[in-house]
């Protein structure tokens, strides 16, 4: 049993801690806005914040996130009011979407720290996600209007 | 506007035009176009389980539209409905969409293809809005239509003196009705009215055709709510993942189950044709089990099969072989004749290497079977949630009827998903456990088990007459993939020269499993054919664009959009040291495209920096202009990692990679700085977008490349390694 606090609640998981965080999530605790891409840590899919840290939840334990605060997509804000979420809908940058909540995720992480980044700063900070349908350059634009609006 | 947090499937069955006071609209798409159905065929329809509403209209102004545009990515979902919409003077913020059911009979387009006509919802070559276009505006304004009568005969005044607003009819005075309040007392007639071409809107008037409205899918994609197959969860659901052939088409023989047994949470296993599906409680206890799942195999049919030495050794070898077999794609004039005669003869081979969908979304589904085990439910995104239906209940040995389908978001398409094998292998696993089960293949398993984009080597000649003029044109393309080599070749749509001779030759059957990949055999086909325009051009001391406007019969439409990128990139303006420009174009979907490459090296490495594409593009009316050109931008993205990046191997039958370490894909670092996206807007019908962006990557690259660096680059993708060696030669 392994216990956190998931978007601001205390949850416990009753399986093998060495399950990574990813599948905790997704199938114990059915929030399913965190995506399984690689599951190899290569694709940035399941990005989420641990103590306001962005990780690969593919590549996280459950055991290592033992009384951590666990934040996914789905805490990020009510009614999509985080900045970048205004932003990824006014730039309409989702194309299949299935990318977009460790996107999200990982520039989250970025603007908590540094809230006027360049564009070089932004897409260093981001190439670790992959997206398919090739949004890249919405989302430098989405993280430039969330930091100008934020 | 209204935004939707989920899709939901289609009404209740048994709700169905009952409504809420509302008006229900059944709306048939025949071999002769829409037919609104009368209230008795449409409860027919509901009695024989085939759910026939297109529209519905409540009495709180509510219109729920069904959506037949399978969506991953493209936004048809959107602009499908948005088209009947327009006609029907719908007010969009009203307008609610719902995921229409896998029923091609009801709710396909039709196509006719060598004398066949068939209906079809496969969402595939771009096809969502040029093939409903013009039946969703017929229904629209079919049913507004209806709406005008009612009022009419309420007011007792002529339907021709009414107008609409959105979702309000307009009378003799300014008296109003609004749809809803009209729904909520007419009828719908038995004889739906007629409406001809003549009387929908001028595109003048349009309110929704053509403006940027934003995609209706696009809020649930920030959230996490948007739900994907791979979300759904289901009381008692156990979990399921696959061990498929290494060796691509050998069956399995026998595996471990005695270690499997002794694993937590396992629960069995299911042989599959060409796999084995391991199933436990979780999907930890399933990844476990498939971690020590060992499968004894038949010999596969790729067994020896090594896709390297087919390419550098054997393909050149059978193109050069009259005896091999060749089948026409194209032929005009006399090519023999434009050759022998030529003023100048220009030859050239290309190679392609195999391609990988990589969707973000790996392939998975769920099923439920019914207690009785007659009855199957799935969820499941799909490009072609008919066909994937029918293959369903052909693998269970049911009726089409015994198969609920719910389609969701797809993670990404790119053709991998009009094919779905991973669903009716949830669905046999379901009906033999009898238990609901979520399966989900690795993304090990959906590369190693993939269908790729087929390799190929392309042979090509093109003739000069004596003023220098493009008169003779020569293409043959080799592989294996039969249809799937040869997109993309035809060069007559435009370029008009007057002698060509284009065939696809069999390598043979290696075994391995080919299919459509966004676009497909263009990417290599529109690659050689403009990179050897190019050297032509080159070869004349002549701009390639300067070339392609003198010495090459050009369409119209292709000079149009050639004058369009040129004056969008500035053609003729000196670039930065180190940078150079490459030109293509690219038809694709009945859309003309042309495209522009700003391209630099690092000689020491040898990468291969795109920094700018500029693409024009003809794709008649453009429903969505702002999804339109992410779309194309999309197409842009997804061709460039393939031509820099993707490539996947396959040796002694087995595919060499197996994630994205060493199947690399564009990242953001590498992708263009700018991207620019203009259409010409033409009054034509609209053509496809989905793919015209990415065919003519590869040649703009290779081109600008050349101009950089006078080197030809013949093997795409252009590696590193290529690079260094093109660089040397």
């Amino acid at each position: 049993m392994v216990a956190f606090t998931l978007n601001g609640k205390r949850v416990s998981v009753a399986t093998e801690p060495d399950t990574p965080l990813l599948w905790a999530v997704r199938e114990h605790l059915k929030l399913t806005g965190t995506k399984y891409g690689c599951g190899a840590g290569l694709c940035g899919a399941c990005t989420v914040h641990v103590n306001g840290k962005a990780v690969k939840s593919c590549q996280t334990q459950l055991s290592e996130v033992e009384g951590a605060r666990v934040l996914t997509i789905e805490g990020l804000s009510t009614n999509s009011s985080h900045p970048l979420q205004k932003a990824f809908v006014a730039e309409q940058v989702p194309q299949c979407g299935y990318c977009q909540s460790g996107q999200i995720m990982k520039a989250a992480e970025l603007l908590a720290k540094n809230p006027k980044p360049s564009r070089d700063q932004i897409v260093a900070h981001m190439n670790g996600n992959i997206c398919r349908c090739g949004t890249y350059n919405r989302i430098v634009a989405a993280v430039e209007r969330a930091s100008k609006e934020g | 506007m209204t935004t939707m947090t989920s899709v939901k499937n289609a009404v209740s069955r048994r709700s169905f035009l009952q409504g809420a006071g509302g008006l229900t609209f059944a709306v048939a798409l025949g071999a002769g176009g829409v037919q609104v159905l009368t209230p008795a065929q449409a409860r027919a329809a509901a009695r024989q389980g085939q759910m026939s509403t297109w529209v519905r209209i409540a009495a709180d102004n509510t219109i729920t539209i069904l959506t037949p545009g399978a969506e991953m990515g493209q936004g048809s979902m959107t602009s499908v409905p948005l088209i009947l919409a327009e006609e029907l003077d719908a007010d969009w913020d009203k307008v609610v969409l719902e995921n229409a059911p896998a029923d091609p009979k009801t709710y396909g387009y039709t196509r006719k293809r060598r004398g066949r006509v068939s209906q079809s919802m496969a969402i595939v070559g771009s096809r969502a809005v040029m093939m409903y276009y013009k039946p969703m505006r017929t229904a629209g304004a079919q049913v507004r239509k209806v709406l005008l009568q009612a009022a009419a005969k309420k007011w007792g005044v002529p339907a021709s003196q009414l107008k609409t607003e959105p979702s309000v009819v307009i009378g003799p005075g300014g008296k109003r009705l609004t749809y809803g309040e009209i729904a909520a007392f007419a009828d719908v007639p038995d004889k739906m009215p007629a409406v001809t071409p003549g009387e929908l809107k001028k595109p003048a008037n349009f309110r929704l055709i053509g403006k940027p409205l934003p995609r209706r899918d696009i809020p649930g994609k920030v959230d996490g709510s948007a739900q994907f197959a791979i979300d759904i969860q289901l009381p008692g659901m156990v979990y399921a993942t696959t061990v498929h052939s290494p060796v691509q088409g050998a069956k399995p023989i026998s595996w471990n189950e005695d270690k499997l047994k002794t694993l937590k949470g396992y629960i069995g296993a299911v042989k599959l044709k060409e796999g084995v599906a391991v199933i436990a409680d979780n999907f930890e206890h399933v990844m476990a089990a498939r971690t020590e799942l060992q499968v004894k195999w038949s010999k596969g049919k790729a067994a020896g099969y090594d896709s390297e030495s087919a390419l550098m050794t054997d393909y050149p070898k059978k193109s050069a072989d009259p005896k091999t077999k060749a089948k026409k794609v194209d032929k005009k004039g006399d090519t023999d004749k434009a050759f022998s005669e030529a003023g100048k003869v220009y030859k050239a081979e290309y190679r392609c290497d195999y391609g990988y969908h990589a969707q973000m979304e790996p392939l998975n589904a769920v099923a439920r079977i019914n207690e009785a085990g007659d009855q199957i439910e799935i969820w499941e995104g799909t490009q072609a949630p008919g066909r994937s239906r029918q293959g369903i209940a052909e693998a269970l040995g049911f009726k089409t009827a015994q198969v609920i389908h719910n389609q969701m978001y797809m993670g990404g398409g790119f053709g991998r998903r009009s094919r779905t094998d991973y669903t009716i292998e949830a669905a046999l696993v379901s009906k033999q456990i009898k238990k609901p089960v979520k399966m989900i293949w690795t993304r090990e398993e959906d590369i190693n088990y993939g269908m790729f984009r087929p390799q190929s080597f392309q042979h090509l000649e093109a003739a000069l007459d004596k003023s220098g003029k493009l008169n003779g044109w020569k293409h043959s393309v080799i592989g294996d993939g039969r249809r799937l080599l040869t997109g993309g070749a035809k060069i007559s749509k435009y370029y008009k020269v007057p002698n060509q001779s284009i065939v696809e030759q069999s390598a043979g059957k290696h075994g391995i499993r080919t299919k459509h990949w966004r676009a497909v055999a263009h990417v290599f086909n529109v690659y050689a054919i403009e990179a050897l325009i190019d050297e032509v051009a080159a070869a004349q001391g002549m701009d390639p664009l300067e070339f392609r406007l003198k010495n090459v019969p050009l369409t119209a439409k292709a000079r149009r959009v050639l004058e369009k990128v040129a004056q969008m990139s500035d053609w003729g303006k000196k670039r930065p040291a180190g940078r150079a420009l490459g030109l293509s174009m690219t038809e694709r979907s009945g859309s003309l495209g042309a495209q522009v490459a700003e391209v630099s090296v690092d000689r020491k490495s040898g990468k291969i920096r795109v920094h700018k594409v500029w693409t024009a593009v003809d794709g008649g009316v453009i429903v969505q202009p702002e999804a339109a050109r992410r779309n194309v931008e999309s197409g842009i993205h997804y061709g460039l990692s393939s031509v820099l990046k993707e490539r996947a191997t396959i040796k002694d039958g087995s595919v060499q990679q197996s994630n994205f370490h060493d199947y690399e894909v564009l990242r953001m670092a590498e992708s263009p700085e700018e991207v620019h996206v203009e259409f010409l807007n033409r009054p034509t019908k609209p053509t496809g977008l989905g793919e015209v962006g990415n065919p003519g990557i590869g040649s703009a690259v290779a081109n600008g490349f050349f101009a950089l660096t006078g080197k030809r680059l013949y093997h795409m993708p252009f590696t590193p390694e290529r690079v260094l060696e093109a660089l040397k030669a």
